[in-house]
């Protein structure tokens, strides 16, 4: 009995050493919360960004930030951009961090209209940035944009000795029967793009009979971008069987192989919609000095030349260059589709029930 | 009972009631009240414009359909898996045990994304037309479920007293007969136990579901998560919140009137020293639960293997060595072995708070009052206990977040608190530690406990000598549920992990979303690592379990 007692409290001990280690070793970033705390000289604090599971910044970068402004940046990222906006939304008289990156056009106008964001409007912000504002309003800051695009199989289409789409019109074509993957516009955000992209083109009062002819044609519905890229599309490593998917304009150079000349994958240029994030600083912040400090610092030279590697965006800064592979491989569509965000906001959901009854049925 | 003993029982009850009232009750609710108030007013309106709509309804029926289909193949095939893979013993079988129990922690968009490419047009099986197909939804719906069934089951027919079934062998009764007349009554308590679960698991699976079955097949969790994460329709996504609830309320009363018909005192014997080896007799078993290990196990784990050590350039093990980056242009904040530490340290704390609060909770409800009201208290905070499983991750994630700001009006904010990842995880593990303890506990006789009592001994100490030896035994299998929950949650931990500390699923997720065959494949690679992880830990707990119990003997 005693040797199992003795066990029992080894166990015991043991758990909670563990775990005493873990909260040690956890806890002191966030116990230094507060634009108030002075932790050693020139530390004036912590900035709370809440973003998207998209967003990358390097250590680098980071400690760049501190030692420009003294601020030490921490992070929250709740999920992709539609639970972002949401919880912001939901999270408003007390916001759990101080700036917010990652809403796009998609959905700037909940946030501005439920009154998400404080306004800001900042110096660092040049005239190639101001051409991607939103609204008057400088409630939110543009940082970088992309654009969602149907990617092509090269190979696959010059194998066939087929023409390769160019419009969003061809892919109704019986030519392009079955070869298409898109995804599912109330799930997933490239989807919605799409959507978008058709709704701009065909106009309100054809979008859908484009959508029936899709259907008619083939097209596969997918929740999301990684199975309908992964699985379906048979220009990446997963060797699907279709060779058109909605991807991004910035998709083709990783599919170049390392020392590649000719990039495998393409995208189609006019059948692309412009996504813009943005950045602002959340109203009711602890910490709208650091807040605002954290969006200057996206609008320099060195946020904005990482942009390209890590999130796979364009900077909305003309001063830093993109990537040579970008230059060659990734080219900007000269007229994207767009749209006004108050309209996208008001008709979304809608529009996406429509989709829904047009093209599951 | 004596009015102190009473007071006793209610202190320990007090513990776990507080650890589900604060970080599931209460955000839960809160989240929901939001939906069905408008401008602070009671609003029910709600109900009357969902279920109005034809695809409600639709997705109920869906819903039903995939969960009760899920639930009928996991238990159908399990029950044979548990009797070879606890019940009879042969060579390699601790590997077997540990090995059924991987699929259980692995991501979903992994799993969907494998599924999908057995079965998509051009794939291996594309030839069978199942991509899209409730039949795809169901048969990953089983590979992850799998495993609840063979343990929760084998973990307490291991230690059923086979002599009663011998008995009916000799007095003349076929196996089969033997089977049906006298084993499986007594199984009854675990299989509605585990039926239970899996029922739930299924009703609330989500990126399988929506991976597999696209927006035809949705049920009511993916319309929760649509409703709130993208449509911001807190009305709708309450409606169906209470909708869930309901069924999970049905689904936990009805498994429990089947379980009181059947629990009784049983014999357990002190260890499964008693199993006989596989033998010709048990053909049967062994070919369904062989073919179900081969195709539908270890076939997806095998793809999975195999695609891991593919890269452009052929065969290599490059995507194992690029675990020590961060991704393909550095997608991610740490390399993959980092966050593998993260989830290792979360995995500690999260088993410990469920081993505890589970524990005590099965304690609790194992007690047979003689009092009415005593033992629907109990039965109420057993069912209590269960929520979780049925209840959306969408829901308790958001609810957190509204409700935790100034909780209770005290002057603290635990939204930010590095321990949430881990009591969140913890919240949807206990139901699985009672799960694993409770039909033991059920099933040892009170009289043994009355017999203690009269002897002199305290609570206390009936509990140390009457309860304990015969938990420890299945106490190896709830921390190994706990410890692979933990490994494996990914629903409520993506709401709250902070992004320079992800655990390793939230990091396959990342990697397998982005463009570019190093980050496909050092996803697949992480998968891998992950399923590894998670059979050594099985291993461990299966070990560690019969070796403490012989010890004591």
């Amino acid at each position: 009995m005693a040797r199992r007692l003795a066990s029992l409290a080894a166990v015991a001990a043991l758990a909670l050493t563990l775990s005493a280690c873990t909260s040690g070793g956890q806890a002191k970033p966030s116990s230094t919360g507060g634009a108030s705390g002075s932790i050693s000289a020139g530390a004036r604090g912590t900035v709370v960004l809440v973003t998207h599971d998209s967003f990358v910044i390097s250590d680098a970068l980071i400690a760049e930030f501190k030692l420009k402004t003294g601020y030490t940046l921490e992070q929250r990222a709740p999920g992709d951009v539609g639970v972002l906006v949401n919880q912001l939304v939901l999270t408003k008289d007390a916001p759990i961090g101080d700036v917010t990156f990652g809403i796009d056009n998609t959905f700037a106008s909940r946030a501005v209209s439920n009154g998400v964001l404080a306004a800001y409007r900042s110096p660092a912000e040049g005239t190639s940035a101001a051409k991607f504002d939103l609204d008057s309003s400088n409630n939110l800051t543009p940082i970088d944009y992309g654009d969602v695009c149907v990617n092509v199989d090269h190979g696959w289409f010059s194998a066939k000795g087929i023409p390769e789409p160019v419009t969003l019109a061809d892919l109704a074509k019986p030519a392009y029967k079955d070869l298409l993957a898109v995804e599912n516009p109330a799930t997933s955000s490239p989807g919605l793009a799409f959507m978008l992209a058709t709704v701009s083109a065909f106009g309100a009062d054809g979008w859908q009979g484009y959508w029936s002819q899709l259907k008619t044609n083939g097209v596969k519905i997918d929740a999301g971008w990684t199975d309908a890229y992964t699985v379906d599309f048979s220009g990446s490593s997963g060797k699907g069987s279709r060779p058109l998917v909605v991807s991004y304009a910035s998709s083709p150079p990783d599919e170049v192989p390392a020392g590649g000349t000719t990039a495998p994958t393409g995208a189609l240029l006019d059948t692309c919609f412009r996504q813009v994030e943005y950045a602002g600083v959340l109203a009711g912040a602890k910490n709208p000095a650091g807040a605002k400090a954290f969006i200057d610092f996206m609008l320099g030279d060195s946020f904005q030349a990482a942009l390209p590697g890590a999130m796979y965006v364009y900077p909305v800064s003309s001063s830093v260059k993109v990537p040579d592979t970008w230059a060659t491989f990734a080219p900007i569509p000269s007229s994207p589709f767009s749209m006004d965000p108050a309209q996208i906001d008001k008709n979304r959901d809608g529009w996406i029930q429509k989709w829904t009854d047009t093209v599951i049925g | 009972m004596t009015a102190r003993r009473w007071v006793g029982w209610g202190l320990v009850a007090a513990v776990p009631l507080a650890f589900l009232g604060l970080f599931f009750v209460l955000p839960t609710g809160t989240l929901i009240a939001r939906g069905f108030s408008t401008g602070g007013s009671l609003d029910l309106s709600g109900f009357g414009e969902v279920f109005s709509r034809p695809r409600t309804w639709r997705i109920v029926g869906l819903t039903f359909l995939q969960a009760t289909l899920g639930t009928v193949f996991a238990v159908g095939l399990g029950i044979p898996g548990a009797y070879v893979l606890y019940r009879r013993r042969f060579r390699g079988q601790w590997l077997a045990r540990a090995l059924v129990t991987v699929p259980f922690v692995l991501p979903t968009v992994v799993v969907g994304v494998a599924f999908r490419s057995l079965l998509a047009e051009g794939g291996p099986l594309g030839a069978l037309h199942l991509d899209g197909t409730l039949a795809a939804i169901v048969a990953a719906l089983v590979f992850f479920n799998y495993s609840v069934v063979v343990r929760t089951v084998g973990g307490f027919w291991a230690h059923l007293d086979p002599r009663a079934e011998q008995a009916a062998r000799v007095l003349g009764a076929p196996p089969w007969r033997a089977f049906l007349s006298v084993t499986l009554p007594a199984l009854v308590p675990a299989i509605t136990a585990a039926a239970s679960i899996v029922f739930l698991f299924c009703a609330t699976a989500f990126g399988i579901v929506l991976i597999l079955g696209g927006i035809r097949f949705g049920t009511i969790e993916t319309e929760i998560w649509i409703q709130t994460t993208q449509f911001l329709n807190l009305r709708a996504a309450s409606v169906l919140s209470v909708v869930q609830l309901v069924v999970v309320g049905a689904v936990l009363g009805v498994s429990g009137a089947a379980r009181r018909r059947r629990e009784r005192a049983l014999h357990l014997t002190a260890v499964d020293a008693a199993r006989e080896r596989l033998g010709r007799a048990d053909w049967a078993p062994a070919v369904v639960t062989g073919l179900v290990g081969a195709v539908l196990i270890a076939l997806p784990m095998l793809s999975l293997v195999l695609r891991s050590l593919q890269t452009s350039h052929g065969w290599s093990l490059q995507n194992y060595a690029n675990l020590a980056t961060t991704g393909g242009r550095g997608v991610l904040t740490g390399t993959v072995w980092a966050a593998l530490g993260n989830s290792v340290r979360t995995a500690f704390v999260a088993t410990a708070i469920a081993v505890v609060v589970g524990a005590l909770v099965a304690l609790v409800v194992s007690r047979r009052p003689h009092s009415r009201s005593g033992r629907r208290a109990i039965e109420t905070l057993d069912a209590v206990f269960m929520l979780p499983l049925g209840v959306s991750a969408v829901t308790v994630g958001f609810g957190f977040l509204i409700a935790l700001h100034r909780p209770l009006g005290l002057d603290i904010d635990l939204r930010t608190w590095w321990g949430l990842v881990p009591v969140a995880q913890a919240v949807v593990a206990v139901p699985l530690v009672v799960r694993s303890l409770l039909p033991v506990l059920r099933a040892i006789d009170p009289r043994l406990r009355q017999a203690a009592a009269m002897l002199g001994a305290s609570p206390w100490r009936v509990f140390q000598a009457v309860d304990l030896p015969m938990v420890r035994r299945a106490l190896g299998l709830a921390i190994g549920f706990a410890f692979a929950v933990s490994l494996g949650e990914f629903g409520a931990t993506s709401f709250l992990v902070r992004p320079d500390r992800p655990t390793l699923p939230i990091v396959i997720y990342r990697l397998i979303g982005r463009p570019g065959a190093e980050n496909l494949g050092m996803a697949l690679a992480a998968s891998v690592v992950l399923a590894a992880l998670t059979a050594a830990v099985m291993m461990l707990a299966e070990r560690w379990r019969p070796a403490s119990a012989m010890g004591e003997l």
